[in-house]
């Protein structure tokens, strides 16, 4: 099982807790777990990226083993800590406030 | 006895707000979707505890929740609003040509005869259509070949935020834009022309009797008599006689024409409801003092409600979709402020009172009148 780490949001809205697991099938890139994240979670489509071109929205990163790996490409695979749900892919809201 | 159920969007979530028919004390619910933007609350006239709400943020986008149960429990349903066909292009602030793309949902507008049928008007202007409850939009398309190239947003945002049916009709529907203007369609939709003429934007626009370009704020009609529409422009409170084949200006002597919601007194549609705000560049009331202003002639000439509301040192504002009738009798008004208020009139307008005074800003009011 992969592990994800939501924003408040987006965790209120699937009803979950801040981190969830998702099942997701190799190989293990952004593109397949973020699929599978929706799939599972259907309220989050739209919500993290756009339902047609698939891109990320403006404010949200993806940081993964600290590193921000939001420009990278999605279909490139993902840290094997991840994949093996050592550690999990971090979904994150820009900060708000002053 | 008739209960009042009061559904109010806010810059933080939603609230709901009920009472008995005295109107005097008033339950709060919420915030239901804490730390969202509501864009909107609306509900079905033919199921009354079908609501649909727009849920927004600037970093999550658009969700869309329904209730079957007047807000107990919600579900999110289809957030998916593409455009029909390639994006055409609009002018934006520069007067550049961008393409069309999906913001948020500005406002709802349930189907007078189908629960599962409901309207949505959104940011960049355009139309939808969901016959199945939310779960799907189809993009009417036909409004935007009503010169959409020239449309053009206001500081708002390119916004669809007034959708009108006609009881007698269901084919006949009214759209308002801003910055571009008041829109019909006779064929439920498909097809709009726009419907300006007698708008005048001398301040707003390099030919200020423009076919499309006005920055209509609000627009607001009255059951019994759907070819009388009354208008909140950017400047200027209007009235058509002819269901939008002209307008002319009905601001008499209020202190400032410009504003942003319009209503229609429930049994009387002659007697309509202005907030007076001092100008486009400072959105507070003029003299800090908060006054609605209440025409029993359709316009021309105003009164101004002060009774129980604030006279001094009031500088809130009150948005285009913040004001809103019941229909008991005496008829109650109600308008939310962007400092948290709810006022509310048991009495046709001649005495307020908050009945709630704390609430993030408040974006939309709408009342539901259940026996």
């Amino acid at each position: 099982m992969i592990r994800v780490v939501l924003p408040t949001h987006l965790w209120r809205l699937a009803e979950t807790g801040r981190e969830i697991e998702i099942e997701v099938e190799a190989p293990v890139t952004l593109y397949s777990l973020l699929d599978a994240l929706e799939n599972q979670y259907p309220m989050l489509r739209g919500t993290i990226r756009d339902h047609v071109t698939k891109e990320r929205r403006p404010f949200i990163r993806f940081f993964a083993c600290g590193e921000d790996i939001s420009h990278e490409p999605g279909d490139a695979l993902l840290p094997q800590d991840i994949a093996f749900g050592k550690e999990p892919l971090k979904i994150v809201g820009a900060m708000a406030g002053g | 006895m008739s209960t009042v159920r009061i559904l109010i969007g806010t810059k933080k979530g939603a609230f709901i707000l009920s009472a008995d028919g005295e109107r005097r004390e008033w339950l709060v619910d919420g915030p239901h979707f804490p730390g969202w933007e509501i864009y909107h609350v609306k509900a079905s006239p033919v199921d009354p505890d079908r609501l649909y709400a727009s849920q927004t943020s600037g970093w999550f986008g658009q969700v869309i929740q329904r209730s079957n149960d007047a807000g107990k429990t919600w579900e999110p349903v289809g957030n998916e609003f593409a455009y029909d066909g390639v994006p055409s292009t609009h002018q934006d602030f520069d007067g550049i040509q961008r393409p069309w793309e999906f913001k948020r949902v500005w406002i709802f507008e349930p189907s007078l005869t189908d629960p599962d049928m409901v309207y949505a008007g959104v940011e960049d202007a355009a139309l939808f259509r969901s016959n199945d409850g939310g779960s799907t939009w189809q993009e009417l398309p036909g409004l935007r070949d009503a010169k959409g190239e020239m449309w053009q947003p206001g500081a708002g945002g390119l916004c669809l935020h007034t959708i009108i049916q006609d009881p007698n009709n269901p084919n006949r529907i009214f759209t308002a834009i801003s910055a571009a203007g008041a829109f019909r369609s006779f064929d439920g939709g498909e097809t709009w022309k726009p419907i300006n003429e007698g708008l005048k934007s001398d301040f707003e626009l390099p030919d200020p009797n423009a076919e499309v370009g006005h920055c209509v704020h609000n627009i607001a009609m009255h059951a019994s008599q759907p070819d009388v529409l009354f208008m909140q422009k950017h400047w200027d409170v209007m009235r058509s006689d002819n269901a939008g084949d002209s307008w002319y200006e009905i601001s008499g002597n209020l202190p400032s024409d410009f504003g942003f919601p319009i209503a229609v007194h429930a049994h009387e549609p002659d007697t309509i409801y202005v907030v007076p705000i001092k100008s486009d560049s400072e959105h507070y009331p003029p003299d800090g003092k908060l006054r609605v202003y209440r025409s029993r002639m359709g316009g021309n000439e105003w009164q101004a409600l002060t009774k129980g509301l604030p006279q001094k040192d009031c500088y809130v504002n009150i948005l285009r979709s913040a004001m809103a009738v019941d229909s008991l009798d005496p008829c109650g008004i109600y308008f939310g402020t962007t400092g948290g208020q709810v006022y509310a009139s048991a009495d046709s307008g001649d005495s307020w009172m908050p009945i709630v005074r704390d609430l993030p800003a408040v974006l939309s009011v709408e009342v539901q009148t259940l026996s």
